[in-house]
């Protein structure tokens, strides 16, 4: 599974994309095993409320099944426009 | 409805006539043209070089497809243009135009407005403003521009 990190999550994780293997049933478990790994993920990870998830590029939320996906991406809420 | 998401700039004046050449040629009897351009704006404290702006390739593209087939739904729209530049822009730039045409003119403003307050929350553009001395802070999404979107319910 390909996860892709953008703005200050990118920078706090250190690494903008990754390839993982993983078991996780949902975002939510995805994102412990994750923070489990490295104290860099952990404070990137830390308060959900101020993240946003994308499944295969349509947003999400942190319960949405990992089923048949094939990259989830972890961001910042967004500030276009 | 075209969609452009790129680093260069544009040029404001071609683009609408381009629009507007577009529209008057396909037929759809169009009485209104309302066009919007974002422009990077200096940081209060006036310390700000530069906007540094990041997106998701792929995302970026589908996203502000989803919006404007969705302002295409909801309003009785003629043709929708939206152009998102990203990269490394300074004060002053132009950052993004919205060009809407319809038949009348509230259709067109209101399907402008939607555009632009979608874009803000549900576009995967992130801003980073740089100051002089090299640092960076990442502009925070507010609640007002998430609160804009309920009106839209």
């Amino acid at each position: 599974m390909d996860i892709l990190y953008f703005a200050w999550v990118r920078e706090r994780i250190g690494l903008p994309k990754e390839k993982i293997e993983t078991t996780a049933g949902t975002v939510r478990e995805l994102v412990g095993e994750l923070s489990a790994r490295d104290p860099r993920y952990a404070a990137a990870f830390a308060d959900l409320s101020a993240l946003r998830v994308a499944l295969d590029q349509d947003l999400s939320d942190f319960d949405a099944s990992l089923e048949g996906v094939r990259e989830v991406a972890f961001f910042p809420p967004m500030t276009g426009g | 409805m075209r969609i452009a998401v790129q680093e260069a700039t544009f040029d404001l004046g071609e683009e609408s006539q381009r629009f507007a050449a577009d529209v008057a040629t396909s037929g759809a009897n169009a009485g209104a043209i309302v066009t919007f351009t974002g422009v990077v704006r200096g940081s209060d404290s006036g310390d700000m070089v530069a906007m540094e702006i990041e997106h998701y390739p792929g995302m970026t593209e589908r996203a502000i497809g989803q919006i404007t087939e969705e302002a295409l739904r909801r309003w009785s729209l003629a043709d929708a243009l939206v152009i998102h530049r990203h990269g490394r822009l300074v004060p002053g730039e132009q950052i993004m135009m919205v060009a809407t045409a319809a038949r009348h003119r509230s259709d067109a403003f209101e399907a402008a407005e939607y555009l632009m307050d979608y874009l803000k929350s549900r576009a995967p553009f992130w801003k980073k403003e740089l100051t002089q001395d090299g640092s960076g802070n990442w502009v925070e999404a507010k609640d007002s521009d998430e609160d804009a979107l309920t009106r839209w319910d």
